[in-house]
């Protein structure tokens, strides 16, 4: 234990290099909405300043290290600290007796514990965290803790979760949704049956888990963290620590790479344990192996589909069956469910479906929100279906689907209408007119251009060519009755403007949004944004773009507000309406130029200061047969994938991916274009070869040789055919949110687009070269 | 056991200023950077050699710190991306990146731009890749993608990454010689 002294010390980013950053923003740059305004932590970031967790230091630190289970499923029969420690250097041990407040936390469902203390439900699974005074001596204490396990039989198929042993008190169904949607009876002319599978996509940020907990004088404690929804992170932990709320306060750093949620909950109530029972700050980064086994990963996913079509090719009847493997723990599996039962049938108009929908709990790694979940893997079902109905109907794949696209007012199979833009068929029709790209046939020099890569390329005789197409669609805002909240508030004053709002940028550009939206009401170049805490308003969590949306309409709300506040006495003095005012470039004029001045003359000193809120339209959550008005905002995509495919090893190329989105309004094309890059890479990804395997539940070679991610090679062109902007009247500023819809059409188009080129069934992502080996004759 | 075993007595030069430090001989050159000098611009992303985030250049060659020692580097001259401008302006590399927008969480962007540099000379150099045909010195885009290659990205930008590091090649005799 140490003085106060050292329990208020503050963390600090420790500086960087000498660098003077070049001067600032010229008067030439782009500013305001639908312009390319760079971000502006972009300097910080080129020049390796720009502080995340792992990088934070604190004056008198300690390091943490978790011990983890070695076993999917065992019961816990002896737990002895006294080996760690009895270890020079060792500060504090923590296990579950430890745990002051409440024992189980979690995002929906409070299921999981903190620390296993008497079953270990998953392989990784934490049971005790160890402070010490270097992180060697932290990992080795760890380590010598003792655990004796009775090891049980794991449940790894989710199929064989119904009628295993409860893995909890409450079973291992996490939620079932029977949607019942028009005449069970009715049969199509042409039926084609699927079973779908889909892998275990990790979000595998380059940056790893990571935080720094510092103790305060009041008994409260600060965690600085890259979460991507601190309120509720802070909620969370505070509830473990038995604390009320306001005395644990989460900071959000410079966040490593987010494609859902971010950061283990359960990493964050170690640190801030340790720090409250030691009274020194302490911190923690996860090395890359338990970063794979703490963090949610998408659910593996088994879909079981039959479609109905009458002889033209006229969708008549979708049925499926959605097996999500949630994992050991809940987490948000029933958010996952509900889209991936609204969304089963994809943007087609279907009279009748029936879907049956179930998470269940097995010893598999948790499964949480990554983006696009739910809707990617029902994505890669419907449109393998739709390309095996065209095969069976001998149709076009491209004509079949554009027969069936829904568009606004169609109902989806929940009954809920379509009432955002929906311009399916039109995108449809911008990739379909793209050129295609052209061979790199009896070209010595793209030989290296081949499937497999300069090293594992075969016979160029043996490489066949494929295009397919899918369509697909994702929602925007929180599901079934979620209160969907940001609040906001804009300040400025002199010449500068700051917006503060806790909506966290993950990369994706909130903060760069912000800047646009206030540069655009306000008329001001100079435009800050301020560091996220909880001590800020909540603002919800960072996911789906829809920061976009609710944060964008409360910062545009109050940035009215302000203006209204700038305004209003100048157009009293002049006899005029706010309306007739235009302020841009910092200078406020009349319609009639009469009135001209500065804004910093209008403000003579004072700052403006606003507040508001943004709350879109609610919703319901589905009912007993899936049925309700349960999402708001619907974001569709048609993309088309080339692909090269060496037909005797199987080893896929994807050469172009060609996208249409529609995005409602452009309001950053850079940013957008990199979203979309983005998403395009990760659903390649996601296709060819992200799965974490598990080997009886155990986690196999989780790090970047037995993960591997998409390279610069891996990555195709991404032509963007087109961008539909019809405004979403109901949206802010009519745009829709762009990142996560690329990662649910990426893998379904790949996939298509390997069918073709070999006519096998490609039923399961991520694609493995025995699937796409075409046997010679 | 005594101590003097377990350590070494090392120099480095690092962004130009010379450090003398005493290191126990298992430590990287990631942790020595991150955790003696408070340089933290090099980030640690997979500590096995696998991710490329935390490449810096020792003796102007572009390497994955996590992997090498510290005592291996006694006497080399040592650049980070801290090091990479020269006090007063960017690198160029690093305009670059800020040009085309190539990143977004940022994490994997020290490690690009470091990476990036130590390409440029590879290829001014004429050293080949696995891609280089024949004799012809090596340019355009598919040489770098396939340099760039053992820089992960998760963010994907990659698009950008690889123009931006293409807009710095073809300035890049204007800048050879202030690069360490
Ligand atoms: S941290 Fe060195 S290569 Fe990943
Ligand atoms: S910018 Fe996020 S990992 Fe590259």
């Amino acid at each position: 234990m140490t003085g106060p002294d050292a329990a208020t010390a503050t963390p600090t980013a420790p500086a960087g290099g000498s660098t003077r950053p070049p001067q600032s923003a010229d008067d030439q740059d782009p500013r305001g909405l639908g312009a390319s305004v760079a971000p502006a932590d972009a300097l910080a970031k080129a020049q390796g300043t720009y502080p995340y967790a792992a990088d934070l230091w604190a004056e008198g630190l300690l390091w943490a290290a978790l011990l983890r289970s070695p076993h999917p499923h065992a019961r816990i029969t002896r737990i002895d600290t006294a080996p760690a420690l009895a270890l020079p250097g060792v500060a504090c041990v923590v296990t579950a007796e430890d745990v002051p407040g409440e024992a189980l936390h979690g995002r929906r469902v409070h299921d999981r514990p903190v620390f296993a203390s008497e079953l270990v439900r998953h392989h990784g699974e934490p049971i005790a965290a160890v402070a010490a005074d270097h992180p060697d001596t932290a990992r080795l204490a760890a380590a010598a803790i003792v655990v004796e396990y009775e090891v049980l039989e794991p449940v790894t198929d989710p199929e064989q979760a119904f009628s295993a042993p409860p893995l909890h008190p409450d079973g291992n169904l996490v939620r079932h949704i029977p949607l019942h949607f028009g005449d069970p009876d009715v049969v199509g002319d042409v039926v084609v049956e699927g079973l779908y599978r889909v892998g275990r996509q990790d979000p595998a940020p380059i940056g790893a888990e990571a935080g720094l907990a510092v103790p305060r004088p009041d008994g409260g404690v600060e965690l600085y963290v890259a979460s991507t929804d601190p309120h509720a992170d802070r909620d969370l932990v505070a509830a473990c620590f038995g604390l009320a709320k306001e005395r644990v306060k989460v900071v959000v750093t410079g966040v490593p790479g987010a494609m859902g949620d971010r950061e283990d909950a359960g990493m964050q109530i170690s640190l801030g344990l340790l720090a409250l029972r030691t009274g020194r700050p302490v911190k923690l980064v996860a090395t890359r192996e338990e970063a794979f086994l703490g963090h949610a990963h998408r659910h593996p996913t088994l879909l079981r589909y039959r479609h109905h079509a009458d002889t033209e090719g006229r969708l008549v009847k979708v049925e499926a069956q959605i097996l999500l493997d949630a994992g050991a723990y809940a987490d948000t599996s029933s958010d996952a469910l509900a889209a991936a039962v609204a969304f089963a049938a994809g943007p087609y108009v279907v009279p009748h479906a029936f879907v049956e929908g179930w998470a269940v709990r097995t010893n598999n790694p948790p499964s949480g929100h990554v983006r696009g979940e739910g809707a990617m893997q029902v994505c890669a079902a419907y449109e393998g279906q739709m390309d095996k109905l065209a095969a069976k109907l001998g149709m076009d794949p491209l004509d079949l689907r554009m027969r069936n696209v829904m568009a606004t007012g169609d109902l989806m199979p929940t009954s809920q209408t379509v009432t955002c833009p929906a311009p399916v068929g039109e995108l449809l029709r911008a990739v379909r007119e793209e050129p295609l790209p052209p061979l790199p046939v009896g070209d010595d020099e793209q030989d290296w251009l081949l499937p497999g890569g300069p090293d594992g390329a075969g016979d160029p005789a043996a490489v066949r060519r494929g295009v397919g197409y899918a369509l697909g669609m994702v929602h925007m805002l929180g599901i079934e009755g979620a209160d969907e909240v940001s609040t906001a508030t804009v300040r400025i004053s002199e010449d500068s403007a700051t917006v503060i709002c806790a909506a966290v940028d993950t990369g994706q550009g909130f903060a760069t949004l912000a800047r646009q939206i206030v540069q655009e009401v306000l008329g001001v170049a100079e435009v800050h944004v301020a560091p996220v805490d909880t001590d800020l308003p909540p603002a919800g969590a960072s996911a789906r773009g829809r920061h976009t949306w609710v944060s964008g309409g409360a910062v545009e709300r109050a940035a009215r507000m302000v203006r209204t506040q700038l305004l209003q006495p100048l157009a009293a003095k002049f006899g005029m309406s706010v309306e007739l005012l235009t302020i841009a470039d910092g200078k406020i004029t009349s319609y009639d130029g009469v009135l001209s001045t500065t804004v910093a003359e209008a403000l003579g000193g004072k700052e403006l200061w606003a507040t508001a809120q943004c709350r879109p339209h609610p919703t319901e959550p589905l009912d007993e047969f899936g049925q309700g008005d349960a999402f708001v905002g619907l974001a569709f995509a048609a993309m088309r994938a080339v692909v090269d495919v060496d037909v005797e090893l199987g080893t896929v190329r994807v050469v172009e991916v060609t996208v249409a989105q529609d995005v409602g309004r452009v309001l950053n094309p850079n940013q957008l274009a990199a979203r979309i890059e983005a998403g395009v890479a990760q659903g390649v990804g996601m296709a060819l070869m992200e799965d974490l395997r598990t080997a009886r539940g155990v986690v196999q070679r989780p790090g970047f040789t037995g993960y591997p991610l998409p390279t610069a090679l891996d990555t195709p062109e991404v032509r963007i055919a087109k961008l539909i902007e019809d405004r979403d009247v109901v949206a802010t500023f009519g745009a829709k949110a762009a990142g996560a819809v690329p990662v649910v059409v990426a893998p379904a188009a790949v996939a298509s687009a390997v069918r073709a080129a070999t006519g096998r069934p490609i039923n399961r992502l991520p694609i493995r070269p025995q699937n796409a080996i075409v046997a010679q004759g | 056991m005594d101590s003097r075993l377990l350590t070494s007595a090392v120099t480095l030069r690092v962004n130009g200023t010379v450090h003398r430090l005493t290191l126990d001989n298992r430590s990287t050159l990631l942790d020595t950077l991150r955790e003696d000098l408070d340089l933290t611009g090099a980030k640690k992303g997979c500590d096995h050699g696998q991710c490329g985030s935390c490449t810096v250049l020792v003796d102007g060659r572009r390497v994955n710190c996590c992997l090498l020692l510290t005592v291996a580097c006694d006497g080399s001259e040592i650049t980070t991306v801290e090091g990479l401008s020269d006090g007063w302006s960017l690198h160029p590399v690093q305009e670059a990146f800020l040009a085309r927008d190539a990143f977004q969480c940022g994490y994997c962007t020290p490690g690009q731009v470091c990476s990036a540099v130590g390409a440029l000379r590879e290829m001014a150099e004429g050293r080949p890749s696995a891609v280089t045909v024949g004799t012809e010195p090596p340019s355009g885009a598919a040489e770098i993608r396939e340099r760039m290659s053992g820089n992960l990205c998760r963010c994907a930008a990659y698009p950008n990454i690889v123009r931006a590091v293409g807009d710095a090649a073809e300035r890049a005799a204007e800048w050879w010689e202030r690069t360490p």
